[in-house]
């Protein structure tokens, strides 16, 4: 702590620097959640309340925002079945595939392992938008439309996913465990699913938070093969709450509605938030 | 001998195994052809092609050469929304970047040893995670002539009468740009600071004891050292800025308004993905294929010769 004295002598103190940093932080911090404040005391109050003006108390009229929301014209629970049911298909199929792949150029030796790997690292910025038109005519020519097939399917070849664990397996999975278990007459496939994927736990954890809130929050494909009410998902929702005469609405459903969308993925990103903010340095910048 | 016998074994049983290696990749290499190939060439195919309805005829499908590309690139259009959406990237990246590293300088500083860091973090990387298109209706809800904002700001007393958010080009532009800032800055800084951690300490130390100031440390070995990572951070997020949709689309519902100053690229594809205008759609989708794939080359270059 002494010898600190003496550089507080260049520039700023350390001790300012400090208190700076920290007036940054708190503005920054309310920077962030200001909005989700404002969106949270709006869903208590009523219409009118809201057409009067500005006042930071909460009103009392949350539960009455949530029961019109329900029963409102908008199929919002259908909605959120929906959303639920293709971000958890998408996370199973994307998840376990791709740690499928990456074992599959971590623990063998073939001859275009190299080329694949490659490959995979090429594509994986390419945005799904480029081959959307393509994608769509496929879709049709399959006679999907409306269904969740064509969402859920291709994320099985899952780039992002797979090079993400097959970092991890770099450091975490020596093939001493695999040579192992081949000795002790375990079935490759066998070997995958009962020893692999349980030491990929950690990796499988991240990717599939970051999987299911893509998908969750994924509206550009969605709402080109999905138009029949009961199949929607909550962004389209979202999006047709915008394109309708909103005015008209009651503005306490739209907030309570826009709420609805947002609160699970933050309740969920705050009990898990330890693993996420790890998950992000640990798969796109490795040292 | 024996040894070399062993090994023989050992390879053959290898090579028996080694297939397996291409059969753990056939749901990978099976959905990635039928998903993404063959749409990306069909995508290539129809850019050829007139095909598109007009009224209740359909015209084509007729082979065009290049026509579709002369009129996608001839237009003024398309140029006008590459602008739009260059602009209002810039607009979002510049504060980005310079409040990540500001943050990613201070959460990675030994000496400063902040506290609540973790709870900084979860706070500042929160708005990446939600909802775009909930995001920006929320902005648009809170922006709109009667919305919170202007009745905060007439409370105020900073303005006297609503301001018109979504009716003037700067703020609806400035409104995609912040909404960007805001749900990416905490990635960006993120990502910088464990580029920061990576730098080798004792450069700092031997810096402190030499009686650099933090500025200097800053200028001088932060950014230097940091180069690769932040030209990786710049072209991700040139070819997310690429990708601009959700937000200007659900802000504007759709018309990129006021006088389609703030169409995206990509909202314009979706306009003719709508009206199922392949031709059109083609040529735009192609010509955005060769952008990120120009922009691709340039990051796996970067991440590759890191890895050396």
């Amino acid at each position: 702590m002494s010898s600190n004295k003496s550089r507080e002598d260049n520039g700023i103190g350390i001790k300012t620097r400090r208190a700076i940093s920290y007036i940054v932080l708190v503005l920054v911090t309310v920077l962030c959640l200001f909005w989700f404040y404002l969106l949270f005391l709006y869903t208590t109050k009523t219409h009118n309340e809201i057409q009067l003006g500005f006042s930071a108390v909460p009103g009392s009229n949350f539960v009455e925002n949530w029961m019109n929301l329900i029963k409102g014209t908008l199929p919002i629970l259908t909605g959120l079945l929906n959303s639920l049911f293709v971000s958890t298909a998408c996370v199973v199929c994307s998840t376990y595939f791709s740690a499928m792949t990456a074992y599959s150029i971590h623990a063998y030796n073939f001859k275009f392992k190299q080329a694949m790997f490659t490959f995979i690292l090429v594509v994986m910025m390419i945005p799904t938008q480029v081959t959307a038109l393509g994608f769509l005519r496929l879709v049709d020519g399959m006679n999907l439309k409306n269904s969740f097939i064509p969402l859920i399917i291709p994320t099985i070849a899952a780039p992002m996913t797979f090079y993400y664990i097959k970092q991890y397996m770099e450091s975490a999975l020596p093939l001493e465990i695999i040579e192992a278990s081949r000795i002790d007459g375990s079935g490759e496939f066998m070997t995958f699913n009962r020893i692999v994927l349980p030491m990929l736990k950690p990796a499988l954890a991240v990717q599939a938070i970051f999987t299911f809130v893509q998908t969750w929050n994924n509206y550009f494909m969605p709402a080109l093969i999905l138009n029949d009410d009961k199949k929607k998902t909550l962004p389209i929702l979202i999006a047709q709450l915008r394109s309708a005469d909103w005015l008209k609405f009651d503005m306490g459903q739209v907030y309570m509605m826009i709420a609805f969308s947002i609160f699970p993925v933050i309740v969920v990103y705050l009990c898990l938030s330890k693993h996420i903010v790890q998950g992000i340095a640990l798969g796109s910048v490795k040292g | 001998m024996n040894k070399v016998e062993a090994k023989k074994v050992k390879k053959g049983k290898v090579v028996r195994y080694n297939k397996w290696g291409y059969i753990f990749l056939v749901p990978f290499v099976v959905t990635y052809l039928v998903f993404q190939l063959v749409p990306m060439v069909s995508t290539i195919f129809n850019s050829f092609f007139e095909n598109y309805r007009s009224g209740l005829t359909q015209i084509g499908p007729n082979f065009v050469g290049l026509d579709n590309y002369k009129s996608l690139l001839g237009n003024s259009d398309v140029w006008k929304y590459l602008k739009n959406t260059a602009i209002m990237w810039i607009m979002g990246f510049i504060p980005q970047i310079l409040l990540a590293l500001l943050l990613a300088n201070w959460f990675s500083n030994v000496r400063l040893k902040l506290k609540g860091l973790g709870f900084f973090k979860t706070v500042i990387y929160l708005p990446n995670l939600i909802m775009a298109s909930a995001f920006a209706m929320l902005f648009f809800a809170l922006f709109s002539d009667n919305g919170p904002v202007n009745a905060i700001l007439i409370n105020m007393g900073v303005i006297s009468e609503p301001y018109r958010f979504m009716s003037h080009v700067w703020s609806t532009r400035g409104l995609v740009a912040f909404m960007n800032f805001l749900m990416w800055f905490g990635n960006t800084t993120i990502l910088l600071m464990a580029g920061i951690m990576g730098i080798d300490m004792n450069l700092f130390e031997a810096a402190e004891v030499d009686g650099a100031k933090p500025t200097k440390v800053f200028t001088l070995i932060t950014l230097p050292l940091l180069r690769p990572i932040l030209i990786y951070v710049v072209i991700t997020s040139l070819i997310g800025g690429i990708q601009m949709f959700d937000v200007p689309q659900i802000l504007t519902s759709g018309s990129g308004a006021p006088v389609n100053s703030s169409m995206t690229l990509i909202m314009y594809l979706n306009k003719h993905l709508f009206s199922k205008n392949y031709g059109m759609g083609g040529a735009m989708s192609v010509l955005l294929f060769f952008i990120t794939g120009i922009l691709s080359v340039i990051v796996f270059k970067i991440t590759s010769k890191k890895e050396d």
